[in-house]
């Protein structure tokens, strides 16, 4: 292992919680609908942080908790039975109910799990119902996913037969992708968890080889591992480094050759190279700061200082699993500074002292700092965007060159300024 | 419990946020998980605010609980007023903290601080946005003023006279995510000094507490956003015996009427009273003749309940529109919305619910809707013109030009903004009309997307509304054809009027003639 510096930090913190990940899963599983149990600030920050304006309807709400709701929790779980009733006549295409709990729900020890299952008792063959917690006491951002695919599992059926598990949520693009390469590597039988339709879970067991794509899946993989299935140890598939180690990792556990390996990827490393080639010229040199949100820090400090040539000043992260993050950190540079958790205030210091051509952060910071004349990224485009694989390598780029070249657009000295 | 897929108002806390943001030397402990910090974005985001919120989010965490969260609220609390040094703090708790009731208002006073701390007592499980904001007004004001009141002394709105200067009031109400405060406070004052008539203070936009501090310098409050500012003006009223303005100047007739408000208050002479009406273009506009296909134009609204009463009063009375729907998500001001639409003999729907509100709109089949965001967003999937006339903030509601809605210029933005959606309108109809015309290129786009303006998609579209009688009824080849030519804005409205129409009389085939009796019938 590199010789990174770890550091912890706590204090107010400048983070979203685990609820702003139904605003991807939705999306993924078509067939689903994302019921939030909790308070109107629940409901203003999935609207605020998804847009949700642009659907007629979305496939995903809040329960909304009244005085009387908190009055007693008998009540509550009646109101809540009432509440999805109403619901599912009204959207009878729901085939999966994800009850997701809130702040205020864990707060008052509504018991989810008991309502969930009771109500898959009188739905048993129309809906079925999960639950997990949201919550933003127990959960950060990216966690929500965790949360959601955990309380997956239970449902999946077990099986023998030898496959691929491609974990976490991917875009349709790059899932299809990843499955073309596979397939050339000879592996053929992949399945992806979440699947496409809730209602299609991969069935799992001893000879299930999980791969994860996302960084933040704990205590999945945790629960993956209890049903018996191989965790495949690689970094991310993020840029060409972390893609490339992936897909080997993938093939060794497959018992494929490296050499087929580099055969099939080869072209596209390649024509990835030259693709980063516009981008690396303008990141090369310049000075990287990356406040905790997704958990993808550390895969994006990672690519951005080996193949992009940035230089690390800091890498914050909200949580930090070593052992999921073992290959990941090895990769950094010696002497990486990496932060576990936030004291935002402090950390904001840190930023202005040290000075930063880039800054990653959330969206209630970049324009503050922007206007402080530091160019900023939204960590949350790197949840949305497709940015998976040795082909998306100049596209993940791009998100961090185009602050930088705008910038320098902006203040070129050819403009007349008033 | 509430289903909502979508809110007007955010929690109280989002409100207390709003003043706290819009003020200078304020800072704001909010008793807060980590995930509420979403609300800085609302700011920095959709106002492209440069600075951040002056908020500190306690962040407590599940294994919090079972400790001492009450330590940690303190900590915070001296942390912020260490590195922020504010005049005066505020401290409250969102609708998780609520629930552990850790008190931190109660306990910021006891640790011994100079400044003045203003509790915020907001409860999140039964109140919204704008009552947080008010609340959080009125007690800051309250909280910086209470050693002022004095008992005998009440501020007459003459004592300017006395004191031999121009009168002066204060602007109360505006602030950040209040749509576009920032214009029209800049409007009202230009139209206050025009009259000699000087500002105070404008607050809570702005100001600082010293700013709260000197209120009670001013004759009289202008009372611009009551959502905000009713609950302040009224204590103001009540301890210091200052007067405050009720009329909104929004639209032309509401302007002038508030500067006579403001000058018989202030029992100021007003000198320019014929000058008034050629401040603004939108009289002579409304009157040319090429506005005369504006009359008895079908209107939808929806929104906070002063811009909605204000928009109803400036549709009907100043443009010549017809009112046929007015509604507000505000329930404060349910009592004021019924009665203005009570005038115009329509239903005022009070909904916190957009669908309550898409489905009313789909009832009263207007040719223009004036909203907010999202009324604009289901005017857009039912193929209606529509002009944002309302909060919820969108970052488009924050033009980099000058914008008001408020005033001479703010009677302006609304001419323009209302009228050339409908002129778009128009333009859809004729080319609705010429499409068969052998110069008119196919595939000519809509503005307004796809939507169901042509005959076929109605005939078609597959109405989930109740008592449809299109059942056993044929339309004939030259009921159809007739049918085409009715203008696409009220050809739906015509066609379930027209099958209404042959249910009624048991007429099995409707034909062109069926049209013109049905037309006839219910004219």
């Amino acid at each position: 292992m590199s010789k990174v510096e770890f550091n912890k930090e706590t204090g107010p913190r400048e983070v979203f919680c685990g609820l702003t990940s139904i605003v991807w899963l939705h999306r993924r599983m078509p067939d689903a609908f994302f019921l939030v149990v909790g308070s109107r600030t629940c409901a203003h920050l999935i609207q605020s942080a998804a847009g949700v304006m642009i659907f007629a309807e979305p496939r995903f709400g809040t329960a909304i908790l009244e005085e009387k709701d908190l009055a007693g929790l008998a009540d509550a779980h009646e109101e809540l039975d009432r509440v999805v009733n109403d619901l599912i006549a009204r959207r009878p295409e729901i085939k999966t109910l994800f009850l997701v709990g809130s702040c205020p729900s864990e707060v008052i020890k509504l018991d989810l799990a008991t309502v969930a299952e009771k109500l898959n008792k009188r739905f048993l063959g129309q809906v079925r119902f999960v639950n997990y917690s949201g919550s933003g006491i127990e959960t950060t951002f990216t966690q929500g996913e965790d949360g959601a695919l955990k309380a997956l599992i239970p449902l999946m059926e077990s099986s023998n037969e030898e496959k691929l598990l491609l974990v976490g949520t991917l875009a349709n693009n790059v899932e299809d992708r990843f499955k073309k390469i596979f397939k050339n590597l000879g592996i053929t039988n992949i399945e992806s968890f979440p699947p496409r339709q809730s209602t299609e879970l991969p069935k799992i067991g001893k000879n299930t080889k999980v791969l994860l794509t996302q960084p933040y899946l704990s205590d999945t993989v945790r629960d993956l591992k209890h049903r018996g299935c191989e965790i495949i140890s690689a970094p991310f598939p993020l840029g060409i480094e972390g893609s490339t180690e992936w897909f080997l990792a993938a093939a060794k556990a497959f018992e494929i050759s490296e050499l087929k390996v580099h055969e099939i990827i080869s072209p596209l490393i390649n024509r990835a190279k030259l693709a980063l080639e516009s981008h690396k010229e303008i990141l090369k040199g310049k000075r990287l700061f990356l406040l905790p949100e997704s958990q993808l820090e550390i895969s994006l400090a990672r690519f951005l200082h080996n193949e992009c040539g940035m230089d690390l000043i800091e890498v914050g992260t909200p949580y930090l699993n070593k052992d999921l993050m073992k290959e990941e950190i090895n990769l950094l540079p010696d002497n990486t500074k990496i932060v576990e958790g936030q004291h935002v205030e402090k950390q904001l210091d840190r930023v202005r002292e040290s000075n930063p051509d880039l800054v990653v952060c959330g969206m209630g910071l970049a324009n503050p700092l922007e206007a402080e004349g530091i160019s900023t990224k939204w960590s949350i485009e790197m949840v949305f965007s497709p940015i998976h694989g040795i082909d998306q390598a100049a596209d993940l780029a791009g998100l961090f060159s185009k602050p930088l070249k705008r910038n320098q657009i902006l203040t070129s000295k050819t403009l007349v300024t008033h | 419990m509430e289903l909502t897929l979508w809110t007007y108002e955010g929690p109280p806390h989002v409100g207390a946020m709003r003043i706290a943001s819009s003020m200078k030397d304020i800072h704001y402990v909010l008793h807060a998980p980590q995930g509420d910090t979403y609300a800085d974005l609302l700011f920095t985001m959709i106002e492209r605010r440069g600075q951040r919120p002056p908020v500190t989010y306690t962040t407590f965490q599940a294994r919090d609980l079972g400790g001492d969260t009450a330590e940690l609220v303190k900590k915070n609390i001296k942390e912020a007023v260490e590195r922020f040094k504010p005049k005066t703090l505020l401290v409250g708790e969102s609708c998780t903290a609520e629930l552990i009731q850790d008190q931190p208002g109660a306990l910021a006073k006891g640790m011994g601080f100079d400044m003045p701390i203003v509790n915020l007592e907001l409860p999140a499980y039964s109140k919204k946005e704008n009552w947080g904001a008010s609340e959080t007004f009125y007690q800051l004001i309250r909280t910086l003023l209470k050693e002022k009141v004095s008992y005998s002394k009440k501020i007459s709105p003459l004592r300017w006279k006395e004191y031999g200067r121009r009168p002066k009031v204060n602007i109360l109400g505006p602030s950040l995510l209040g749509f576009r405060c920032r214009d029209d406070v800049i409007e009202i004052q230009r139209i206050l000094s025009e009259q000699g008539i000087d500002t105070n203070v404008v607050a809570p936009l702005g100001a600082s507490p010293d700013d709260i501090g000197r209120l009670i310098d001013a004759e009289i409050n202008i009372c611009l956003y009551p959502e905000i500012a009713e609950a302040s003006c009224e204590w103001l009223k009540r301890n210091f015996g200052m007067e405050y303005t009720n009329t909104i100047p929004i639209g032309i007739k509401n302007t002038i009427e508030f500067i006579n408000e403001v000058h018989k208050k202030l029992d100021l002479p007003l000198t320019n009273k014929k000058e008034l009406e050629n401040k603004s273009k939108l009289p002579w506009y409304s009157k040319s003749v090429d506005s005369n296909y504006l009359t008895g134009k079908r209107v939808f609204i929806f929104g906070d309940g002063t811009h909605a009463i204000a928009a109803a009063k400036i549709a009907k009375e100043e443009l010549g529109f017809e009112v046929v729907g007015l509604g507000t998500y505000s329930r404060e001001m349910a009592r004021q919305v019924r009665a203005t639409a009570k005038e115009l003999n329509v239903e005022a729907l009070i909904t916190n619910n957009y669908l309550e509100v898409e489905d009313a709109m789909k009832k009263a089949a207007p040719e223009l809707v004036l909203g907010t965001q999202m009324e604009r967003h289901s005017a857009k999937r039912l193929g209606i013109p529509c002009s944002v006339i309302s909060t919820p903030m969108h970052v488009q509601d924050v033009p980099a030009r000058y914008s008001p809605q408020m005033g001479w210029e703010g009677a302006n933005v609304i001419f323009d903004d209302w009228v050339h959606p409908l002129m778009m309108g128009l333009e859809e109809h004729l080319i609705d009309m010429f499409k068969h015309d052998f110069e008119f290129v196919d595939g000519h786009q809509s503005h307004l997307g796809h939507t169901a303006t042509n005959t076929k998609d109605i005939l078609n579209s597959d109405e989930k509304e109740e008592n449809n009688p299109k059942e056993d009824i044929i339309w004939t080849e030259s009921g159809r054809a007739e049918l085409t030519k009715v203008p696409f804005f009220v050809r739906g409205k015509v066609k379930t009027n027209t099958e209404k129409y042959a249910i009624l009389r048991g007429i099995p085939e409707i034909s062109d003639e069926t049209l013109y009796d049905a037309k006839a019938y219910f004219s």
